[in-house]
């Protein structure tokens, strides 16, 4: 068969369909990835040994196992242990949530920890109660170290929806895949789908790297 | 005379297996500048820690101000407003410029409006000859300058003992007497002062005690230009020979 590159054109609106749910996933799930990561990395940093202890398990078993197997598990383990059936598409989000929450928390906890101690003695020493250390003082500084971790993270969640083709979840690599079977246009359509995953990473760069200059990293 | 603003009873600390300070008995009185020296390791800058609770006493008990440190966080809270302290390394909160360095605590601990905080900020701003550089980031600031901020913030919250942790051992030593000439017009205004420090220019001419602790106990405790010039034992004599 030919290569002929226009046949592209004729799949477009389908390939974006299924860019859709990719940005769709990506964006709910990184939201959640960020709240359960920012808990489980302050948990980590500040709570006493109990609490340390279950997010250092849950960061461990996250970290340890590959997303594949998680989402396998979140899909076909747990109807079976505990009954509860979930969409492929709810599997998908709280996938991206519970496996970007794990490296998320890392990355706080790690950028938390870089804040100088004298800081949070300083603080302390003039009376503020530590929550309004954290919040105040090494909050904001660890925020901006953040960043740069932080959209790496991003980047490597948004592709990792690529993989739940295996749930059938009817992302861009899933759209691709259905629409190879159909006409064999193997390079034209990976062709395609690795244009659109680059499109979409390199917009995400490009708005981490702006929020980076606008920010001072202290 | 009044009852001691802080009262070290059987005072130890532990880190581990480790003993840093071997149930210390110390009072210091109103107007005090009590100045601690001694070999590194030897506990002064714990000593001075555990009086705002910094380092957590592990026996005896300490009073600050009619306040225990045990008393948990609340007190502890309040025991530190009564307590400036001053840091080796400054530690001004990088984000902020010196005038919202000075003006943090007094708004967010003592409830002052912004108004007011940023007032009395650039009061003593000026007051440590730095009322030109309000506006500068910490980073803009020389270390001396720095230091002066730190004072400026620590005394914004209205303390009545002001605690000092080799304020100038980070400092070049033209930059160490801009500091220390800040801490002297503080001590003649009768400010209770403890303060770790190798200055010993500074205590003899300061200081109103001089205290050499040694193996996280008191060894020495007496009067700056006596004890100086005159050391009571070997072990200070060999360690003042060596600042």
């Amino acid at each position: 068969m030919e290569v002929n590159w226009l046949i592209i054109w004729d799949f477009i609106p389908q390939l974006l369909k299924g860019a859709q749910v990719t940005v769709h996933i990506t964006v709910v799930g990184l939201l959640g990835g960020v709240v359960l990561g920012a808990i489980a990395g302050l948990m980590r940093a500040y709570g006493n040994s109990v609490i340390n202890a279950i997010a250092f398990v849950y960061i461990e078993v996250i970290r340890g196992t590959p997303i594949v197997v998680q989402v396998m598990f979140l899909y076909f383990a747990l109807p079976v242990l505990a009954s509860i059936r979930i969409d492929p598409m709810t599997t998908a989000v709280l996938a991206i949530v519970i496996n970007a929450g794990a490296y998320i928390a890392e990355i706080v906890r790690g950028a938390v920890l870089s804040i100088s101690k004298g800081l949070t003695e300083a603080g302390l020493a003039i009376g503020l109660p530590r929550w309004k250390v954290i919040r105040y003082i090494v909050g904001p500084l660890a925020f901006r170290r953040l960043i740069p971790p932080l959209g790496n993270q991003f980047i490597v969640s948004l592709k990792d929806t690529s993989l739940f083709i295996v749930i059938g979840v009817g992302e861009l690599t899933r759209t691709g895949q259905e629409i190879m079977a159909a006409n064999f246009r193997a390079v034209e359509i990976w062709t395609a789908v690795a244009v659109m995953y680059l499109i979409m990473t390199g917009v995400l760069s490009l708005m981490l790297r702006m929020i980076e200059k606008r920010m001072r990293i202290l | 005379m009044t009852d001691p603003i802080i009262q070290f009873r059987n005072v130890s600390k532990h880190f581990g297996p480790l003993k840093v300070l071997d149930e210390v008995d110390l009072d210091i009185h109103k107007g005090e500048v009590v100045v601690l020296i001694g070999p590194s390791g030897s506990g002064k800058s714990t000593l001075l820690r555990c009086i705002n609770g910094l380092e957590q006493i592990t026996g005896g008990d300490l009073i600050i101000n009619g306040m225990s440190v045990l008393g948990g966080n609340k007190v502890l809270r309040e025991i530190r407003q009564e307590a400036g302290m001053v840091f080796q390394q400054f530690n001004l909160f990088p984000q902020m410029t010196a005038l919202q360095n000075v003006a943090f605590g007094p708004q967010e601990v003592r409830g002052l409006s912004r108004k007011d905080a940023r007032e009395q900020a650039r009061e003593l701003l000026a007051k440590v000859g730095l009322a030109d550089k309000a506006d500068h980031e910490p980073s803009e600031l020389s270390g001396g300058q720095q230091q002066r901020v730190a004072i400026a913030r620590a005394l914004a919250i209205k303390p009545k003992v002001m605690l000092f942790d080799e304020p100038t051992s980070a400092l070049d030593p033209e930059l160490k007497q801009e500091v220390l000439t800040v801490m002297r017009t503080l001590a003649a205004e009768g400010m209770t002062m403890v303060v770790v420090t190798h200055e010993m220019g500074f205590a003899k001419q300061v200081g109103t005690r001089l205290i050499f602790m040694e193996h996280g106990k008191i060894a020495v405790d007496g009067h700056p230009r006596d004890v100086i010039d005159t050391p009571p034992n070997d072990r200070m004599k060999d360690f003042l020979q060596h600042v």
